[in-house]
């Protein structure tokens, strides 16, 4: 991808739609252009499977005229096809209703000179050394033990793009993005049990990632940790989340304190800004700007310019997840969470978690959770599980088809340590969570 | 790999089924849609039905087994209401081509958003190219036939069909009707979103298939509060077709007066026990359970790869006798329901399990053709950027010989679930999970409390053989269900009578 070139012409493409915007009669409009490509190869079972390439192209605008609002979006650059969106979305506003929140963020709020967060590292990447490393990966899973016997495949992709936005307020900037993976799944057979899972890795920067090897052998232990397992009978007791579902519990929180949910009073954390939700040993930071970060974003989807802040400190929730709007809605500042939430990092409590899993006795770590479950409203929790049943430290057996439930308050009241093993690869940044008096149902 | 039904709402309104099933009668015409093709698809982009033969040819120069090109154009709209004001609309149009080479077990795949002869033969060679050069195709296509024309949805466009006022009025009456009927109302939010497509698939097989699709859904969401505690209750419906029936009818508000009806239920819910106990699944949306149980399981990709808790096990009994389960893409105005699938294979009524005893596969044809068999019409895209695979259309029990009264007589102590959000299976191991959003407890025979929603897990070659009985009612879902698989969404049914399942797992917080 030339991104310079690919930079210059969006930018034309996104101011000359803003003010065409303006020339048809809206107050103020917003334009997002944004443009991805990518490659993604699979192979099965030793053989290449599938090689998919992927080019995507989106400008979407918004109009707001005398508190009225309409949106519009189209895959097509033409400057023909350019007009129709904003006339669409002229028309839009024609028949929606009057709001006086609506309209874009405050100009002067707008990012000055955003920083550049080192997100684009291209991979060059083509379809055979993709195909190599995808073998290597799944060799290694297969080769790990006779017991694995079958495989959904491993995946090697790799996808850059760039994102413009453009507004009346004048303010026009983007930035390019990249994002490479490789995942891989297998199955394990013992005859009277079959069970499959998986393992990937994902990166900003190809050198980031782990490698094949690491990925496929740790998809077949985590596969052959299933085998034989069965219900546990129904009892409350301590949960262990490893980090990489720990990241839920901290999702529920973001869902629950967003501007639209606390409006909306479609929230169990309805206007906790101040309240104790967490143990004191608890923090949570949003920093936006960590250089490479998967959720990192120097400005908002609304040009709005980002901060670190505390979100939770000593257990305190100390503040929402706002657009511009929601903020209005709560006469509030916006905290530049149009677009959703940056890199959550939640410090750990903890050197060594599997200590506190041998103090603790009995505990149900989960390897898998199914389904939703999750009442926002009412903070009800309750889902599928696998995982293990552990005792003293030691593995007793695996467990599958037993449901663990709770009230999020209580679940985050309940929270015992946050261990140093930190999953970096989505928003929220933590390590494993040990929680106490989750009801896990089964025989 | 986890398969999720993911919905925006859960209910059953018996009428909304009988009000599609008229609307579907009224403008059964079979559509001209390869004129509709022409002149919404391809002639704005400057391609020829010439130049396309071409392009499928130069795919087909390769050594395949197979190939297929994809054109669609899908126009969606969305309106919102929130705060009792329409406050958004957005609109969008999206357009492209997706291009299929297939050899063996390999398949290539690319798309463009960009519909003109350079990026259709651009898309061919990235395609094409899973089969290195060596090789040479004879570049022979079969000589196309026409899939028959539809006749299962109207091809009104839903976008145009109601004016844009008319769209805002529904949602403001729907808002203010509901909100005089219960004071407890905090928040209402409700939104209305259709969708026209049009899609041209032709493939090397001979294949040519053309489909109009119109697709709409109201959603309505309620909060109550009522001494401190909030509840949320959804209500939603629709199909393929368009909202006329929903202004005239009075079903808009229907949906809302069900979202109002589920919440205050809600408000007065206990805690929901936890642990196995026999389970009475109301009829319609709980179908959800054959969704997650047995029809991903079914899908003829995991059982060609072997990793399906239901490989190999075709006549097998997996039920009981009295459960006979079907996939049918062939239901007038449903919202699973096409005249073609994403591969030009009409739809069909595909028995999935035959009086307790495993029947068949659903099959795409790449999956078809590696098993020794033909496509049950069953091979579904998200869009032109996604490759098609095996997928559910509108699956089914049918009905059995109990009362539904019966049904729940029968019961001592256990759970009654009518109502459901979403559901997940991990289709090697068979476990599957489904979110009760509205339940009671049985006691004595009788329904007594309403309780939270919860989970419930179970396995899917199992739960069917713990199905003691079936009702002889029957109900469709209202038309809300959205399945996503590997990455892409699809619009399915579901469907079933009152069912009796006599041990499922219970996820709620009362342990006794």
């Amino acid at each position: 991808m030339k991104i310079a070139v690919m930079s210059s012409s969006l930018q034309d493409t996104a101011s000359h739609a803003v003010e065409l915007a303006r020339s048809l009669g809206a107050d103020q409009a917003e334009v997002s252009v944004s443009y991805n490509e990518g490659l993604s190869v699979t192979v099965r079972l030793g053989e290449l499977e599938s090689v998919e390439r992927q080019r995507d192209r989106g400008l979407g605008v918004t109009v707001y005229t005398d508190g009225r609002k309409g949106s519009a979006s189209t895959s097509d650059f033409s400057s023909k096809a350019v007009q129709e969106v904003v006339a669409k979305a002229a028309s839009i506003s024609r028949f929606t209703s009057r709001d006086k929140f609506a309209g874009l963020a405050e100009a002067d709020l707008m990012a000055a000179t955003p920083s550049d967060l080192d997100l684009y590292h291209p991979w060059d990447l083509d379809v055979e050394a993709a195909e190599a490393l995808a073998l290597r990966s799944e060799n290694a899973a297969r080769g790990l033990d006779a017991r694995i016997k079958n495989s959904e495949g491993a995946t090697v992709s790799t996808e850059g793009g760039f994102r413009m936005y453009a507004n009346s307020h004048g303010f026009c900037n983007g930035y390019a993005t990249t994002s490479h993976s490789i995942s891989c799944s297998v199955v394990a057979d013992n005859n009277d049990s079959l069970e499959r899972d998986y393992w990937y890795t994902v990166s900003r920067f190809p050198d980031g990632l782990d490698t094949p090897e690491q990925v496929g052998e740790r998809a077949a232990e985590r596969t052959l940790g299933r085998l034989g397992a069965r219900q546990l009978t129904t009892q409350v007791m301590p949960v262990l989340f490893p980090a990489d579902l720990a990241r839920g519990l901290f999702g529920h929180l973001i869902a629950a304190i967003r501007g639209s949910a606390q409006y909306q009073r479609a929230s169990f954390l309805l206007n906790a800004r101040g309240e104790q939700l967490f143990p004191e040993f608890v923090d949570i930071e949003e920093d936006p700007l960590i250089p490479r970060g998967l959720a990192s974003a120097a400005f908002d989807t609304e040009g709005v310019g980002t901060n670190r802040r505390m979100l939770v400190e000593r257990g305190i929730l100390k503040g929402y997840v706002l657009s511009s709007y929601s903020a209005r809605r709560l006469g509030e500042p916006t905290t530049a969470n149009a677009g959703g939430v940056h890199n959550l990092v939640v410090g750990p409590t903890i050197n060594e978690i599997n200590d506190l899993i041998t103090d603790a006795g009995k505990v149900f770590v989960v390897r898998e959770l199914l389904g939703q479950g999750v009442n926002i409203v009412t903070g009800d929790y309750s889902r599928g599980a696998a995982g293990f049943w552990m005792k003293d430290g030691e593995i007793q057996y695996p467990v599958n088809e037993v449901t663990i439930a709770g009230n999020l308050r209580e679940l985050f009241q309940g929270i015992q340590a946050i261990g140093a093993d930190i999953d970096f690869r989505g928003t929220v940044r933590c390590g494993s969570v040990l929680v106490e008096g989750l009801t896990v149902a089964g025989q | 790999m986890q398969v999720p039904l993911l919905v925006g709402s859960a209910l059953q309104i018996p009428n909304v089924v009988s009000v599609m099933k008229n609307i579907s009668k009224s403008t059964g015409i079979a559509p001209d849609v390869f004129g509709v093709v022409r002149r919404q698809l391809l002639e704005p982009a400057g391609l020829s039905f010439k130049y396309l033969d071409r392009a499928l040819s130069a795919l087909m120069s390769r050594r395949l087994d197979y190939g297929d090109l994809y054109f669609q154009c899908t126009q969606y709209e969305t309106w919102t209401l929130e705060d009792s004001i329409v406050k958004d609309g957005t609109h969008s149009i999206d357009q492209g081509v997706g291009v299929r080479a297939i050899s063996g077990e390999k398949t290539g795949f690319a798309y463009s958003d960009q519909l003109d002869e350079v990026a259709l033969m651009d898309a061919v060679v990235a395609g094409r190219a899973i089969v290195k050069a060596s090789g040479k195709g004879k570049g022979k296509v079969k000589v196309p036939r026409l899939a028959p024309g539809g006749k299962l949805y109207s091809s009104l466009n839903p976008l145009v069909n109601l004016e844009d006022s008319q769209k805002v009025a529904l949602l403001t009456s729907v808002d203010k009707e509901i909100r005089a009927l219960d004071q407890r109302i905090i928040q209402v939010i409700a939104s209305l979103s259709s969708t026209h497509e049009v899609i041209f698939v032709l493939g090397s097989d001979g294949t040519q298939g053309a489909d109009v699709r119109p697709l709409f859904r109201l959603s309505v969401s309620v909060i109550m509060e009522q001494g401190g505690r909030r509840e949320q209750g959804f209500g939603g419906g629709g199909g393929r077709g368009d909202f006329s029936a929903f202004v005239s009818d009075g079903v808009g508000t229907r949906i809302g007066q069900e979202a109002v009806r589920q919440a205050s239920v809600n408000l007065e819910a206990v805690p929901a026990p936890a642990g196995n106990m026999p389970v009475v699944l109301g009829s319609g949306w709980p179908g959800i359970l054959l969704h997650e149980a047995i029809g991903h399981g079914l899908e003829g990709d995991f059982n060609r790869k072997g990793t399906s808790a239901f490989s190999g096990r075709i006549g097998d009994r997996v039920a009981t006798d009295q459960c006979t389960v079907v996939d049918n893409g062939t239901l007038e105005g449903r919202r699973g329901s096409l005249n073609i699938d994403d591969e030009g294979t009409p739809t069909r009524c595909n028995t999935l399990i035959e009086n307790g005893v495993l029947r068949g596969y659903l099959h795409d044809k790449l999956n078809a053709r590696l098993m020794n068999t033909v496509s049950t019409g069953n091979g579904r895209r998200e869009s032109f950027a996604y490759p098609p695979m095996p997928r559910m259309t509108n699956t089914y029990m049918l009905p059995g010989k109990f009362d539904p009264q019966e049904i729940i007589a029968s019961v001592d102590k256990g759970l009654y679930a009518p109502n459901f959000g979403g559901g997940q299976v991990d289709i090697t191991s068979g476990k599957f999970v489904f979110s009760a959003s509205e339940a009671y407890l049985i006691e004595g025979g009788k329904i007594t409390r309403p309780v939270k929603g919860a989970m419930l897990i179970g396995s899917g070659p199992e739960v069917l053989q713990q199905v003691s009985m079936v009702g002889c009612n029957f109900d469709l879902d209202p038309g809300v269900g959205v399945c996503g698989k590997d990455g892409q969404s699809v619009p399915v049914g579901v469907g079933q009578p009152t069912i009796k399942v006599d041990s499922l797992t219970v996820g709620g917080t009362a342990t006794d």
